[in-house]
């Protein structure tokens, strides 16, 4: 059986409804992904323990209340003290030019605007995943 | 250090890893197991299934939620269905484990049931035993009550809870006799909803024959997962029969049902996975195939003198 790409969704902060989150949500299962979907209103720390014990190859942030500053780099950081720094970050929302060089400086994968077509998404994450995991052996 | 040494002292994310790997089934998989193994036995295993969308995930939450707070550490796997037509899936459940986030004693893994050849069933139980040698005192899984190899998962536990809502009766009607039958807790969520009292009648009647054949008494309770209603009995009604179970030593006995189910399944896999390597890669049941087509031997022949060539 061979390893399917596990994904991570989710909605940080207070802001509005997942109606987008949840079209990407079923794009990436119908590429074939294992999507486990969080929800809204979700804290960096409860998205790290999800991802860590969900076993995930990446994240996705959907942020539009400009949080995307602190919340990018605290689920980098919180992945990074629990030792899962193969855990790819990457998410959409209204992101300023300038803001995605800082983000990515922080170790935070793409960042895709209002309306990217699910497809670009997807092609990132099947090119982006494979190899970050190094693993120990089993035994 | 190895993903077993790092288990052993204690490393969720190694936990979650090495539940990867007996979920895909990888080479390490028995080693695992066997490394494991020793360890195990101690949890109390609870299934619970039902119907799409009766609350099974909502009751979950709460059940979890109060043994946690008794300081008993948790692990949930919690199976949604695979797509038939891309393999992926969406896992949904933790939508409605919210209340469980950022407790220390629950662990949470979404499980995609990966169609029928993908050894759902033999993988969870796997996964039942790392979490079991992990130190979970309690392990949780919910399985939609659809289908057989939903229904195994269910039996890997201890304890069956079946939880239907008012307005999963026709879908119960359905699968019905399964659902039943599988059952050792009943659960009519949902009790905010009409027709909740109709169908706990209609739950009582249908048990009375199992009450009457078998020494536990199949209880039925009405519950309000949204608010909690009527969790505090359902939770006392699990650890009843678990008493029941220790009480007249038919732990032991469900246990070695369980384990001679995964003994089978284990096996189906083995030969089923022989059988399509050598189909594509043996040059002999070509030969067979020939012979077969000119009528020199029968299908079935040919069948039996592979077997004849296994056993040998
Ligand atoms: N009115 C009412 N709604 C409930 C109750 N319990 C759960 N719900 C709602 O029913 C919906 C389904 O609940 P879940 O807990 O996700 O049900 P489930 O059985 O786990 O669903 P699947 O895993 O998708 O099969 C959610 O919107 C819940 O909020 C209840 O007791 N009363
Ligand atoms: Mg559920």
């Amino acid at each position: 059986m061979e390893r399917k790409i596990r994904v991570v969704l989710a909605k940080p902060g207070l802001d509005g409804h997942d109606r987008g989150l949840k079209v990407v949500a079923t794009a990436m299962r119908d590429a074939g992904f294992e999507v486990i979907y969080l929800g809204l209103r979700q804290t960096p720390a409860m998205i790290a323990e999800a991802a860590i014990q969900e076993d995930a190859d990446a994240i996705g942030l959907s942020i539009l209340s400009g949080a995307h500053m602190t919340l990018f780099p605290r689920t980098r950081q919180l992945l990074a003290e629990k030792g899962a720094e193969h855990i790819l970050l990457f998410g959409g929302g209204i992101i300023p030019k300038e803001d995605m060089g800082d983000l990515a400086k922080a170790g935070v994968g793409r960042l895709f605007g209002p309306g990217t077509p699910t497809a670009e998404i997807i092609a990132y994450l099947k090119q982006a995943v494979p190899g970050r995991r190094k693993e120990a052996p089993v035994v | 250090m190895s993903l077993l040494e790092k288990f052993f002292a204690g490393d969720v994310q190694a936990l979650s890893s090495l539940i990867t790997e007996v979920e895909s089934r990888s080479d390490g998989c028995q080693a695992i197991v066997a490394a494991i193994y020793p360890r195990t036995g101690r949890a109390c295993k609870l299934g619970i299934t039902g119907p799409p969308g009766a609350g099974k995930s909502s009751l979950v939450d709460r059940f979890a939620g109060e043994l946690a707070a008794e300081s008993r550490r948790v692990g949930i796997i919690a199976v949604d269905p695979t797509s038939p037509f891309s393999g992926g899936a969406f896992l949904g459940d933790r939508v409605r484990m919210r209340s469980l986030a950022g407790n220390e004693n629950v662990y949470i893994r979404s499980m995609a049931s990966r169609g029928a050849q993908g050894g759902l069933s033999v993988a969870t139980f796997d996964a039942c035993l790392v979490l079991d040698a992990f130190g979970k005192d309690w392990i949780i899984m919910e399985t939609v009550g659809v289908g057989q190899i939903e229904l195994d998962v269910a039996q890997h536990a201890d304890t069956v809870v079946v939880a239907l809502s008012p307005e999963s009766g026709d879908s119960i009607q359905a699968s019905k006799a399964g659902l039943m039958e599988i059952g050792d807790v009943f659960v009519v969520n949902k009790a905010d909803r009409e027709g909740a009292t109709n169908l706990v009648t209609q739950l009582n009647m249908t048990l009375e024959v199992r009450r009457k054949n078998e020494p536990w008494s199949y209880p039925v309770l009405a519950t309000v997962a949204t608010t909690g209603q009527g969790v505090a009995e359902l939770g006392q009604a699990v650890r009843r029969h678990r008493e029941f179970l220790g009480r007249h030593d038919r732990l032991a006995v469900r246990r070695k049902t369980q384990l001679k189910s995964q003994l089978r399944k284990i096996l189906e896999d083995r030969i089923r996975a022989t059988v399509s390597r050598r189909f594509h890669s043996d040059p002999d049941w070509d030969k067979l195939a020939d012979r077969v087509y000119l009528k020199q031997e029968t299908p079935y022949g040919a069948a039996d003198r592979i077997l004849a060539a296994w056993r040998s």
